[in-house]
């Protein structure tokens, strides 16, 4: 396939202004301001765009749930959400990195839909370089009057504020980040009001990922029907970034068309498994928090929203963690649980104590000190944490726990009988 | 430290954001890369420009594990161990760092020089193991390369090389422009 979203990475300077826009860059933005925005909105719901940061809720609906007539008192916001923390995603990095503008033309086209007058670019605070590159992308963009007041001449005033994050995985979760960015520590709020009710500040707020406000440009430039004929079917479209990390030969950010089956992901982008001797064993194939996937269910397997959804995972971030035969899987739940207790917010009483209770009984597993008994525990503390708490963490930490537990049985059993791995590292 | 220049690099900050508070955590940003770390004199100088109590101030400095409450070492390391990072070896090198410079986890060298520290995934996977060494990410590592960086850092010469992919990473870039 042609490669659209990655089409300026590897490109000498690709994250200057100057070779963005002797690349088409900022042609979209021109385009769209001498559209009206309801339209824009329209070719994004038509191009079928679901957002990539891992829910998958439908891009140009989220937008149409925006006030079409702001107020300097009730202003409109965009927020990008580029807190990438998901273990095993590091796509938009490397938007960020490489191809600045690229996101900052999807934010600008993004207000204009939505009628926002500020957008927020909120990147995670380990990202020094991406914060830096985006920062300079911004100035660039100012200084050609494509960014800030009266863009191009053409009346739309928006200016762009990169605001750096400072290591908080929950800062990510949409309402948790709008705490962060107004200056306090990152709780999230229940929903409802959702962010288009009252978001940042309590004024109407659309969050987006990096890797959806990339694809704007690219749908407005080449159409809706375009972006729409590539993909599974009409619900799951477009083209995809996805991060293959873990026991392949070649690691890294892939583009494909969404829906490149799993199997062909590891062997033709990856190049097989790392050692010939050892064959797959899992994959985790959306980023930490969701189930896991024995090597069995890999087969024939699309990877997007709803074919996932339908083997009873997620595509979530995309984040494709690749196992061998070699991997000791209560090790692999172990660090697993570690980082969701490390980054519950502390807020509500199953997560903050829950995915406390799942490491420390994982962990008495791995010291050969568990009992059978812990299985049932774990089963049950992760039950309780289910669709029990005001955002998604504690499920992100019960999921995997779950889906460990029922699939990889035998590896918990083998710990607690024998005090051992069943699989002998190397 | 809070002289004139910090001052006018905090009001451009704040001018950025809708209400003073939303500058919070830029200017907490800014009194760390000062200092090296955030002082209670530098909450309560925040407090002040923001309208805000040291106390709030604090509460926003300990939610986030970046902003550091106490002093390190010259050089900050921090060795991702999340999922990613274990398949491809980083308990290795781990262990390695800790004999190298005969610290645990959260310590700093005597001398002063460097500090240790374990983070949850840094977004580095496809390249993994990866170190974040102040603001740079080393990626790509295993004990040759640790060793030839600490090497340098230890005897104040610059990194032997650039942050970023290792040199078998050149083959990968090829293979994905072919």
């Amino acid at each position: 396939m042609e490669k659209v979203l990655t089409r300026n990475i590897g490109i000498e300077d690709s994250w200057t202004l100057r070779v963005y826009r002797s690349r088409g860059g900022y042609k979209a933005l021109e385009q769209a301001l001498d559209t009206e925005p309801d339209a824009l909105i329209d070719a994004v719901k038509a191009s079928g765009l679901r957002g990539r940061g891992g829910a998958g809720f439908p891009t140009g609906v989220k937008w149409s749930f925006m006030p079409k007539q702001p107020t300097p008192e009730r202003p409109n916001y965009l927020i990008c959400n580029a807190d990438e923390s998901e273990p095993g995603t590091f796509k938009d990095r490397l938007i960020i990195e490489q191809d600045p503008h690229q996101l900052v033309e999807g934010c600008l086209v993004a207000a204009w839909a939505i009628r926002a007058s500020k957008v927020f670019i909120y990147i995670r605070g380990e990202y020094v370089h991406g914060a830096r590159r985006l920062e300079q992308a911004v100035a660039e963009a100012r200084e050609a009057n494509l960014c800030g007041r009266n863009i191009l001449g053409k009346g739309f005033d928006c200016d762009v504020v990169v605001h750096r994050g400072a290591g908080a995985y929950i800062c990510g979760e949409e309402t948790a980040l709008m705490d962060s960015l107004e200056g306090g520590r990152g709780n999230p709020r229940l929903k409802p009001p959702f962010p288009a009710q009252a978001g940042l500040y309590g004024h109407p707020t659309t969050i987006n990922n990096v890797e959806t406000l990339s694809c704007v440009p690219l749908i407005v430039e080449r159409g809706a029907e375009w972006f729409a004929s590539i993909g599974t079917d009409e619900r799951n479209t477009g083209p995809k970034l996805y991060c293959l990390s873990g026991h392949v030969k070649r690691p890294g950010v892939y583009e494909a068309p969404i829906g490149i089956p799993l199997l062909e992901l590891i062997e033709e982008f990856g190049g097989g498994m790392l050692r010939d001797d050892r064959p797959l064993k899992a994959v985790i194939p959306g980023g930490s928090s969701v189930p896991v996937l024995t090597a069995e269910e890999c087969r024939d397997l699309p990877m997007d929203f709803d074919s996932l959804a339908k083997r009873g995972t997620m595509l979530g971030s995309a984040g494709v963690m690749v196992m061998d035969s070699s991997t000791d899987m209560v090790q692999v739940m172990e660090r697993i649980a570690h980082f969701y207790a490390h980054e519950s917010c502390g807020q509500c009483t199953p997560c903050r104590e829950g995915t406390g209770w799942l490491e420390k009984i994982i962990r008495r597993i791995r010291s050969g000190r568990g009992s059978l008994d812990d299985l049932a525990t774990l089963e049950s503390a992760a039950g309780h944490m289910r669709g029990t708490t005001i955002c998604p963490l504690a499920d992100a930490a019960a999921m995997p726990c779950q889906s460990f537990l029922a699939k990889f049985r035998h590896e918990f059993e083998h710990y607690i009988k024998t005090g051992r791995a069943a699989v002998t590292a190397g | 430290m809070f002289d004139a220049e910090l001052d006018k690099r905090a009001d451009e900050i704040i001018a950025r954001y809708p209400q003073p508070r939303g500058a919070v955590m830029p200017l907490l940003h800014l009194v760390q890369e000062k200092a090296g770390w955030v002082t209670l004199e530098a909450e309560e100088w925040i407090a002040r420009k923001l309208g805000l109590t040291p106390a709030y101030v604090h509460g926003v400095t300990t939610f986030y594990t970046m902003y550091r409450t106490s002093r390190c070492g010259t050089y900050l390391l921090q060795l991702c161990t999340t999922v990613s990072c274990m398949l491809r070896g980083c308990d290795n090198v781990l262990e390695h760092i800790k004999r190298r410079l005969g610290i645990e986890e959260g310590e700093t060298t005597p001398d002063g020089k460097f500090t240790l520290v374990t983070v949850e995934c840094l977004g580095s996977c496809g390249t993994a193991p990866v170190m974040q060494v102040n603001d740079d990410y080393y990626e790509d590592l295993d004990i040759e390369r640790v060793d030839a960086l600490l090497d340098a850092l230890a005897e104040g010469r610059p990194a032997p090389f650039p942050p970023g992919p290792g040199p078998q990473r050149v083959m990968v870039e090829q293979h994905r422009a072919s």
